[in-house]
Order: C-alpha cells, then structure tokens, then sequence
C-alpha cells in the first residue's frame, strides 16, 4: 500500500481512537449493534441495549471502588493495611444482587426468544440450501429457484494482488448475481440447510442467523417493515472461501414482487428452451468460459491447475480428457463425499455442455470435442431432477 | 525420593528428570515457545486484515491460520503454561518434596513436544494443515478436510493423554502429600484451583478423545457418526465438542483466578477477601461449566426450551464470577499496596477479564446471541477471557515466581515498560473488534467489506504492537535467568505462603522433611 495511504489511515485510526474514547460505545451506527427493520429485531436490540447498560454502570461501580482503592490505599501514602478479611453480610448481599439483576434480565429474554421461534403462519416461506460457496434459494409456494453467487466485480477484485481497490467496488464482498426478493410487511419463513458443509444465513438488518446444516431443515422467519436492500453473509466457517459467499434481500412493494415472480418464470421458460438449440464452438467456449469462473475456478483455479493435495486439475485431468460420458457424469453427478458437488441440480443444460466443451478444450487439453445441451439432456437426466 | 540426591548434568538432566522443577522449567518452555509460534501467525492473521483485499496469502492458508493459531494457543501455550506453573508450584506451597507420581510427570511432558512437532508438521504436508477452525465442526474437518487431518488427531490424541496423566498426578500430589496440618481449607488458592482443574480435565479430555476418534473412523473406516447421508448426525459433534469444550475455557482461566488471588494480597497487605467463598465461587464455576454448554450453539436450531434452559444456566455463572471480582477488589480496599510488575499485571487481569466476563454475560442471551454469534464480537469476548484473562495471569505469575526459579530480581523497568506496551496494545487490539462484530463482520473471514476496514487497521496495529511486546518479556525472563539483583527468600514484603520459606532459588530439592503447619 502507497506510503501516503498508510499515513492517512494512520491519522483515520487516531481521530477514531480520540473520538471512541470518550463518546463511548453508544454514539455512532457503526460502533453499536445494528438496528433492525423488523419488529422482533428491535426487541434484539432493546435487549442488548439493557444489558450493555446494565454491565457498563456495574462496570463503572466496581471499576470505580477499585480506582479509588488504588489511588488512595497505596503504601506511599502511608497507608496501614485493615486486618478485615470476611463479612457474611457483605458476601450474602453481593451474592444475592447479581443473581436478583440476573433474573431481571432473564424475562424479557424469554419474551423475545419466544417471539423469535414462533414460525407459524407465514405469507411466503423460501428455502435457503447452502453450497461450498453459494447460496441457493426456493420458493417453496410458487417454485422460483435460483443460485446466488458473489457478483463478479467483487469477486475479481478479491483475487490475492488482483490490483483492482476494493474501495473502487461497490458493495465490496456484499454483492450478488441474483438476490432474494421478498414483499414487504409479510412474514416471510426461512428454511436453512445445506448440501455440504455447514452454513448459516445471516442478514444483520433482519435479525436471523440460523445454521443451514446437512440432513437439518432449521425454520427461521422475518417480516420487514422497511422497502430496502439489505445485505448480509454466511456466518458459519464453510471452508476456504467462507468469506465470499454473500446474502442480498431486497425487501419491495408487493406489486413489484409479483412482477419479479413472473420474470423469474419467464426466465426459467428461456433456459428449458435453450436446450434444444444447436451452439457453434466459439458460442460453448465463451459461455464455458464464464460459467467455469463462477462455478468451477474456486476449487479448480482459473488457471486449471487446482491444489496440489486438494483439488484435481484440470489440465491434463484422466477424466476431462477420457471419455464424454464420464466427463458429463461426474460434472452432472458430483463426486459424493468430496468438494466436487452434483452441477445437474445447480446448471441448466445449456451450460453444462458449455463448461464441459471449455474444459475439453482449455488448459492444453486439446481433444477438439464440442458438446451440444441435447447431449446432456440424455446423459444427465437423472442428475437434472431436483430432490 | 532418596536415591536423587545427585543433580545430573546436561542433556539426560532434562530427558529423564524426575524432578517437579525441572519438569516445570520444561513445560514453561515449552510453553512459551508455543507462545511465540502460535503470535506469529496471528501476526499472518492480522497482517493480511491489514487493510480490504487479499495482499499477504490465499484464503485457505488463511483458513490454516486461524485454526492452527487456536490450537496451538490453547493445547500448546495455555495449558501447558498452566501446568508448568503447578509442577514448580504445587510442592513448593503444600510443602511436598515433589508430585506424587514422579516418572509419570517426565512422560506426561515428554509427549509434548512430539505432539506440538507433529500438529504444526502438517502445515508442510500435501494439502496443507486443517483449515476447519479450532473447533473442527464435522462435515467441514471430516468428509471436506485434508489428508494431514489424522495427524491433526493422532496429535490431539496425545496431547490429551499428556493432560490427563498431568491431572491425575496433580490430584494425587495434592491428595496425598499436603504436609501435616494443611487441611484442604487451608490449601492455598493456587493449589486449590488446580485440583478442580484436574477434576475437569480429567472428566473431559476424554469426551474430546472420543470426538476425534469417531472422527478418526468417520474419515477411514466408513462409518457416518456425523454424516447425515449415512444417518449420523453433524450436531451432534458440536454437542460432544463443546461438553468438552466449555469446561476447557475454565481449565484455562481458573489457575490464572489461582494465581491472581496470590498476588493481590501479597502487594494489598492484607489476606485475601472471602477464602472460603473463593473456595465455593470455583467450585461452583467449574459444576456450571459442565450444563452450559449448547450456549455456542444457539443457532444450530435447538428446541426453544433447550434455548431458554441453556440462557438460564450460562448466565448464573455471572454469580459466581462477581463474586470473585468482588472478593478481589474488597482485598485491595484499605490495603497498603504497591505497583511492582507483578502487581501490574494482576489489577489489569481484574478490570480486563471482567469486561470479558461482561460480554460473556451479552452472548449468554440467546435471544441476542442470534446477532453476536459467528462475528468477531465473539473473537473479542473471548481474547479478553483468554489473552487479558488467562496470559495476563500467566505472565504475572511468571512476575511473581521468577525470583524464586531463578535467585534474581527481574529488571523490574523493563518488566513495567512491558507492561504498559501489551496493556495499552492489547486493547487496541482486541477493544476494536467488539464494535466490528456488532458492526457485522463475520469471525473467520480472510478479507471484508470496506466499511469494517477502519477498526481492522486498529486492530492489526494493537496486534503488531502487542506480539512485538513480548519479545521484550522474553528478554527479561533470559536477563533474569543469566543474573540480576540477589532475591532474598521472601523475595516481597512478608508474603504469605511456604513456597517463600525456601532459599532463592529454590533447591533442587525442597521440604524432604515437611514442614508444621500451624
Ligand atoms: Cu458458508
């Protein structure tokens, strides 16, 4: 980093020490817990607030005999040592007031925790199905489905040296190809799992983080009160990239919720037809190209050299330049009780024979193969249903 | 004991001693060498969060990072340190001539280093070092984990039969050997921590064991204990580690409550407030640690009576631990105290692991806990507990002791400056990230938004200032050890306790005829 921008976030971190110190924890946004736009989110933050208020006057009780103690009890004041050292009374009474405190903070817990696990009776309810390193997201009442991954400029900007300022990308790591869109006012139900490791959905401004675990629904829910994007990421550590899989919510009118529904199926109505189509090889290895970025570069490496001890190449690879069906089959399939996930319930057709022609071709693998998606239909139908 | 009388020499003093000093020496040591390995890569941490984008390593290097960092901290530092402390101590203050089970002790250490050597080999192995966080929840550290990770438990393994052969020896020496006249209620502080530290390691070292051992054979024996595709279950793992896990924090931070409770008295002049209600308050602290623990894991979808059940008994612990700060703050009240190193460092324990204590208390709401949990609010919570708590407890009592390990006074400027260095960049340090954590920013990630970059840089700079901090301790411990102002026996002003009854440095051997206690 240029030396003038060190100074200059030297001279951020002072004024930023300067102005914690004395305002304290309570001043700014970006210091305290973050106010939520749902009713059961503000009761969260009512309830830290009382109990950041309760530790910080015992804190500054005990903290301020024990002050006073050190300043004027020392030995170069000439002070002589009391020979007290026990009271049942003073023990009984300074056991008793924590406990008293304590159940004081114990019922509205209860109150709110009550609130929180009450999931009965949503509007809408989506599922949330966690992937190494992407969200996927159902709705359950009207069918839409979707993958949603980091969006791109932030995910080439996070590159190790990429060159390119994060400061530069808007909503740096807290961006995404595909949001979630959600009316406002309605209650919406979040069902979490995964298909590999364990994840957790978590979005600060609507209160819920809820673990999405292998072989577990969890239930959570939310009804936003406020039109607005709100933004949020996976909480639990998933493996290598953790930090890149985001969580965008857009909360809007009802009106425009139903037009995005309708959007979303048209959508879907496009990519079946696409399977039918026939692709020139220059069209497969474009698209190849930009599905293997988002879909396989992780693991792979765009260079398709993967981890030595990790994750195979794919130059060279026995499987990318042996046999077509065996290529599809594990694209489509996955390989189960590894990373490599089963592609068929996550890529339309389309783009399977797109990625598997690329590999085929890329990397110094010259086998000349072009794959057509009607190819795939055949041979991955069975990979293509969704549990 | 009679046949060693003799003080071997040279390297075979070291590998076959049988001597509770000596023995010590060496898992200080260890220790401490542990420390610095496990700094530096939180120094690869905190550089790479240095500022947003990915500049220093990849994100799973980074991920090896983290977990190794906590491993180390906890099963290579902390612990050991802790157990360094009772092997020097543990005789000295009940006035025994060493543990009760001598050759065991040798072992117990011994295992140590082969252990440490083979959990930070596998950063060089094919595929890299675990990367699953020091918690290792499964499937991540099972079915999605590198090859090196059965090495990660073979070492696991032996680090806690060295734990648990420790705590046997601990609990017979302190059984067994007390001299005549120390009733248990007389037993002082330190002695008395430790034997209910034994008591919980050796409860759930075990549980741990079997952890890892059912992750053994999920990994290379085909069974699904935690892989819900072959029926088995990936909570349950959480539920299983954090058993051992919650009381594992107080194995770690009650021996530093021990050896605090020594200090402040010693420079108050004056006996320590309420003995026996230190007593019964670490008692009562280690019995909670054993019903609380789904308190890490209020997300994983528990029942709401499990949720209500595991706030109500994390947060009476709060009694407990106001009970001791109080009992700590009442000894220093009408005391005539001074400030030597020691000192310092106890009375900055007291207000930092208090505020620990305060954020323990937060994350013990469930209902709240939905927001701090996973975020770096947890990171500081708990090195408050564990860096402010625990290492500031070590590195007073190491203050404390060292003129009696070694005959000579410390060079007690240099042990102030260190004190002020680490305390003011400790809390730059670790202060910072509760606002972070509340702000939103996830624990273990590699790089994050730009709005999190301020404290972050804070962060790193505390962090920087703090690791290089300890070079200057280290510097004073060497100094001390090659020479210094001649320690009397006492070595403080009329302390309290027969560990001071001895000649500085303390003899090879001590109490071969034990001592009356009145
Ligand atoms: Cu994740």
């Amino acid at each position: 980093m240029p030396v003038s921008k060190i100074t200059k976030k030297l001279a951020n971190f002072i004024c930023i020490s300067m102005a914690v110190v004395p305002s304290l924890v309570f001043a700014d946004y970006k210091l305290n817990m973050t106010q939520s736009v749902t009713a059961v989110g503000n009761d969260i933050y009512n309830l830290h607030m009382l109990v950041l208020w309760i530790v910080t006057v015992v804190g500054v009780i005990v903290f301020g005999v024990i002050i006073y103690s050190l300043i004027n009890h020392r030995k170069s004041k000439g002070v002589m040592p009391a020979s007290f050292d026990e009271s049942s009374t003073v023990e009984f009474i300074w056991t008793i007031i924590p406990f008293i405190i304590l159940v004081g903070l114990a019922v509205p817990a209860t109150k709110t925790l009550l609130k929180i696990e009450d999931t009965s009776n949503p509007d809408l309810t989506i599922k949330a199905t966690g992937w190494q390193w992407k969200w996927e997201y159902e709705y359950l009442d009207n069918g839409v489905r979707f993958f949603s991954n980091i969006d791109k400029t932030s995910n080439d900007a996070r590159q190790r040296n990429s060159g390119t300022d994060p400061y530069s990308v808007k909503n740096y790591l807290l961006n995404v190809d595909n949001p979630v869109v959600v009316p406002v006012n309605k209650k919406i139900r979040i069902l979490t799992t995964s298909n590999d490791v364990i994840h957790s959905w978590w979005v600060p401004d609507l209160a819920i983080k809820r673990d999405a675990i292998p072989g577990y629904i969890n239930e959570s829910w939310f009804k936003a009160e406020k039109i607005g994007v709100y933004r949020g990421q996976c909480a639990e550590l998933c493996g290598q990239d953790h930090g890149f899989m985001p969580i965008v919510v857009h909360v809007v009118a009802e009106n425009d919720y139903n037009e995005w529904v309708v959007k979303q199926k048209k959508l879907a109505a496009t990519s079946a037809a696409s399977a039918n189509k026939i692709w020139s090889q220059a069209e497969l290895m474009k698209r190849g190209q930009e599905v293997y970025s988002a879909s396989c570069a992780a693991c792979h490496q765009a260079n398709g050299q993967g981890i030595s001890g990790v994750f195979p190449a794919i130059a060279g690879s026995k499987i990318v330049t042996g046999t077509l069906d065996g290529h599809i089959k594990i694209v489509a399939k996955g390989k189960p009780g590894t990373a490599m996930q089963a592609f068929g319930t996550q890529l339309s057709v389309g783009d399977i024979a797109a990625v598997v022609t690329f590999e085929r071709n890329a990397f110094g693998n010259d086998t000349g193969d072009v794959v057509q998606p009607s190819q795939i239909s055949r041979q991955a139908s069975g990979g293509l249903n969704h549990e | 004991m009679s046949e060693h009388h003799a003080k071997p020499t040279g390297i075979t003093r070291w590998l076959f001693t049988t001597n509770h000093k000596d023995i010590g020496t060496l898992y200080l040591w260890f220790a401490f060498i542990m420390f610095f390995i496990g700094g530096g890569m939180a120094m690869v941490i905190r550089a790479e969060l240095l500022q947003p984008g990915m500049q220093v390593v990849d994100p799973l290097f980074f991920n090896t990072m983290t977990t190794m960092h906590g491993l180390i901290m906890v099963f290579g530092a902390v612990m050991p340190a802790m157990v360094g402390f009772a092997n020097w101590m543990i005789p000295m203050m009940i006035g025994a001539p060493d543990m009760a089970l001598p050759r065991m002790n040798n072992w117990s250490f011994w295992i140590l280093p082969f252990a440490g050597t083979m959990l930070i080999s596998t950063l060089f192995m094919e595929g890299g070092g675990p990367a699953f966080g020091w918690t290792f929840y499964a499937p991540l550290s099972t079915t999605f984990a590198p090859q090196s990770t059965d090495f990660f438990i073979f070492a696991v393994h032996l680090l806690g039969f060295s734990s648990i052969m420790g705590a046997i020896n601990i609990i017979a020496t302190i059984l067994n050997m007390r001299a005549p006249g120390m009733t248990l209620m007389k037993m002082p502080l330190f002695v008395w921590t430790w034997l209910i530290t034994a008591f919980l390691l050796i409860a759930v070292m075990p549980v741990l064991a079997g952890a890892v051992t059912m992750m053994l054979t999920d990994r290379n024996f085909g069974t699904s204990f935690f892989d819900a595709a072959g029926g088995g279950d990936p909570v349950l793992f959480q539920h299983v580690f954090w058993f051992f896990g919650h009381p594992e924090v107080y194995i770690m931070i009650l021996p530093a409550f021990g050896i605090v409770s020594h200090i402040i008295p010693t420079f108050a002049r004056k006996k320590l407030f309420g003995y026996a209600s230190m007593v019964y308050a670490v008692a009562a602290i280690a019995f909670l640690s054993f019903i609380v623990w789904a308190h890490h894991m209020f997300t994983v979808g528990m029942p709401v009576a499990g949720e209500l059940y595991f706030t109500y008994a994390t947060i009476m612990i709060a009694v407990p631990t106001a009970v001791k700060v109080f009992n700590w703050t009442a000894t220093m009240w009408r005391g005539s105290m001074t400030f030597e190193t020691p000192m310092l460092w106890a009375v900055a324990f007291v207000f930092l692991f208090t505020i620990g204590g305060f954020t323990g208390l937060m994350l013990g709401m469930a209902p709240a806990d939905f927001q701090y949990h996973d975020t770096y609010f947890v990171v500081a919570h708990f090195h408050y507990v564990l860096v402010t708590g625990a290492v500031f407890g070590i590195i007073a009592g190491a203050y404390f002791w060292l003129p009696k390990w070694t005959g000579h006074m410390y060079d007690e400027k240099l042990g102030k400056m260190h004190f002020w260095l680490s305390v003011i960049s400790v809390n730059i340090l670790f202060f910072p990230q509760h606002f972070l954590g509340l702000a939103g920013m996830p624990r273990r990630i590699p790089d994050y938004a730009v709005q999190f970059a301020e404290f972050n840089f804070m962060s790193s700079i505390g962090g920087f200032a703090f690791g290089l901090s300890q070079l200057l301790f280290l510097y004073v411990v060497i100094k001390c050890i090659r020479g210094g102002e001649k320690a009397t026996d006492e070595v403080w002003d009329n302390p309290d306790g027969l560990e001071w009854t001895t000649p500085s440095p303390a003899p090879y051997h001590t109490f071969e005829t034990a001592p009356e206690i009145k």
